[in-house]
């Protein structure tokens, strides 16, 4: 079953800007999904239409078989959404903020009360439920909308870059729970600016740029029809100009970097074994990008270029 | 970060009407808790600008008054005064509950949950009239401390406030939906909702006034809600007290209905 059907969906905003043309989307259940896309490309206009925060233009969309025009009350109750904004009373406390959500979405007070104890202890906020929510540091408010959004226990979570602005350490273990949440059965899709998170994360991704899906995959094909990957080497011994190295470019970045541009049927070793013979040592090696992020580019500077 | 337990996705569904029910006592009840949690600018105000105008208009100016529909200028008074807090703070708190879940977004909170249109509006407008019906009886006591108020029709004085402090909650919820900025919240009750209000008759009888002046306050809608609360505690009204209600019920019907459409349309709250 698709947890998410989008056909033909196009948005025009009143100053004339088109944010979508005309998306074609689906996503299976039980899916860890990746939207991804440069800024302005439309994801938010995407996700604000399927949780109802925007009008479309034109199109259709349905979650779970529940259309929007149709059916949009069955088909809100599935969705949970973590906002790329913090969209909750400064005011309120913790406690207070979630079990409202859950009473809006129809789940009767005592209930919510011990849900909302589930989620806020998984989420580490237990502790601080009956203070002011704008007393929250950055982390544990990003944490509050996601504990929110899972009040009703939604069988599709979409989160419009909840990592955002939050220390690594959080953020891997929110990629823990999401992942937890996922393996539990909820679809999730996830759009964010690091993608690192959604290639560790997603097993389907869509790019969007320009208003357009220009990739849908998986990300293992995806990341398999990466042809080239740049690493950077830090060498022990300095060097003037870059050396050499038969059937690979490389070059100087500073005196002791190289970069080194490798296609996916060549070896690592014949590159070495070369830098070995010209007796230059490298003391370390890394990817210059993450792996998505170069298909990432690659994808929107093509269409860029072509638009 | 422990693990997620059980988020069991696919649960069984709820009716619509049990959401909808829960929906609306969720929105009711947090409106509830916001008037009390900030109980001194929500009833206390009334209160204190009640005893002023008992004080000065009542006590001071009112003895050199006199009578009025024949009864004591405080007695008189003390309905208008009654119905102007309950205006006031219907109008208020849905202008300025959902204009502050607007400007701090939580009112995104409501637009992406199953809840219809109507529930939202329902929800706000119920918030307003709790608030206008706890103010309206702080200042009813209050006023028991200044004058006796005889009751001839419970049932007339219940209606006409619960009908007006509905419609001027519909009315500061589309004064919300509209405002961009908090001046334009204010514009409302400070140019057109106390100028209606003192020319409504909370402090004089129409008949004093000469009949162009008394025809253009019958195109006041205040003058009837006042005049029907005043006809349930005196008896007497400037206006026929059935073409009061008539007038209320239908003005409740087309402001919710405007909201309504102003809802479904996005105004103010979608893109």
């Amino acid at each position: 079953m698709l947890a998410l059907s989008i056909r033909g969906l196009t948005k025009t905003y009143r100053n004339g800007v088109q944010a979508l043309r005309g998306v074609d989307l689906d996503v299976e259940q039980g899916d860890f999904f990746a939207l991804l896309g440069p800024n302005g490309a439309g994801k938010t206009t995407l996700i604000g239409i399927i949780t109802s925060l925007v009008n479309k233009t034109a199109g259709t969309a349905s979650v779970f078989g529940y259309d929007l025009d149709t059916q949009l009350e069955r088909a809100k109750s599935c969705i949970g959404v973590v906002p790329q904004e913090l969209n909750f009373n400064q005011f309120e406390s913790p406690l207070t903020i979630v079990i409202n959500q859950a009473g809006f979405y129809g789940i009767p007070r005592p209930v919510a009360r011990v849900r909302a104890e589930k989620y806020l202890k998984q989420l580490q906020l237990w502790d601080k439920r009956n203070g002011m929510a704008r007393a929250l540091s950055g982390g544990m408010k990003r944490r509050l909308m996601i504990a929110r959004a899972l009040m009703h226990e939604p069988r599709l979570l979409v989160l419009d870059e909840p990592t955002a602005g939050v220390d690594i350490e959080i953020r891997r273990s929110m990629w823990e729970f999401l992942n937890d949440i996922n393996a539990h059965g909820t679809t999730i899709i996830l759009t964010t600016h690091y993608l690192e998170e959604a290639e560790n994360l997603c097993r389907n991704i869509a790019i969007i740029d320009n208003g357009n899906i220009v990739e849908r995959d998986r990300m293992s094909n995806l990341l398999r029809g990466l042809h080239t990957e740049t690493f950077v080497l830090n060498l022990r011994d300095p060097v003037d100009v870059a050396p050499q190295v038969a059937g690979f470019v490389l070059t100087r970045i500073d005196d002791h970097t190289l970069e080194a541009e490798v296609s996916k049927d060549q070896s690592l070793n014949g590159l070495f074994a070369q830098l070995t013979a010209q007796r230059l040592d490298v003391l370390s090696m890394r990817n210059k990008v993450n792996r998505l992020e170069e298909v990432f580019m690659r994808l929107v500077e093509h269409k860029g270029t072509h638009a | 970060m422990p693990e997620a337990s059980a988020v069991t996705a696919g649960a069984i569904e709820p009716s619509l009407n049990a959401t909808r029910w829960v929906g609306f006592s969720t929105i009711v009840i947090r409106e509830y808790s916001r008037i009390v949690r900030i109980w001194g600018q929500t009833l206390v105000p009334s209160a204190v600008t009640a005893i002023l105008y008992f004080v000065i208009f009542g006590s001071l100016i009112g003895r050199r008054v006199g009578q009025m529909g024949g009864f004591d200028y405080m007695q008189y008074i003390a309905p208008g005064l009654i119905m102007m807090s309950v205006i006031t703070n219907s109008y208020g708190n849905s202008v300025a509950s959902f204009f502050g879940a607007k400007f701090g977004k939580h009112v995104e909170e409501l637009l992406v949950s199953p809840l219809p249109n109507w529930i939202i509006v329902s929800g706000y407008a119920t918030g307003g009239l709790v608030r206008g019906m706890m103010v309206g009886g702080v200042v009813t006591v209050v006023s028991l401390i200044f004058a006796h108020l005889p009751v001839q029709h419970l049932g007339l004085i219940i209606a006409a406030a619960l009908l007006t402090s509905l419609i001027f909650s519909l009315g500061g919820f589309i004064n919300a939906v509209f405002a961009k900025n908090f001046d334009q919240v204010n514009w409302i009750p400070a140019f057109v909702l106390t100028p209606l209000t003192y020319f409504g008759g909370v402090f004089y009888s129409v008949a004093m006034l000469p009949p162009w002046a008394r025809a253009l306050s019958h195109v006041n809608p205040i003058l009837h809600m006042v005049n029907a609360f005043r006809y349930g505690f005196l008896g007497v009204s400037d206006v026929s007290v059935a073409g009061a209600f008539a007038i209320m019920t239908a003005l409740a019907v087309v402001l919710f209905v405007l909201a309504l459409q102003l809802m479904n349309r996005g105004v103010g709250i979608r893109d």
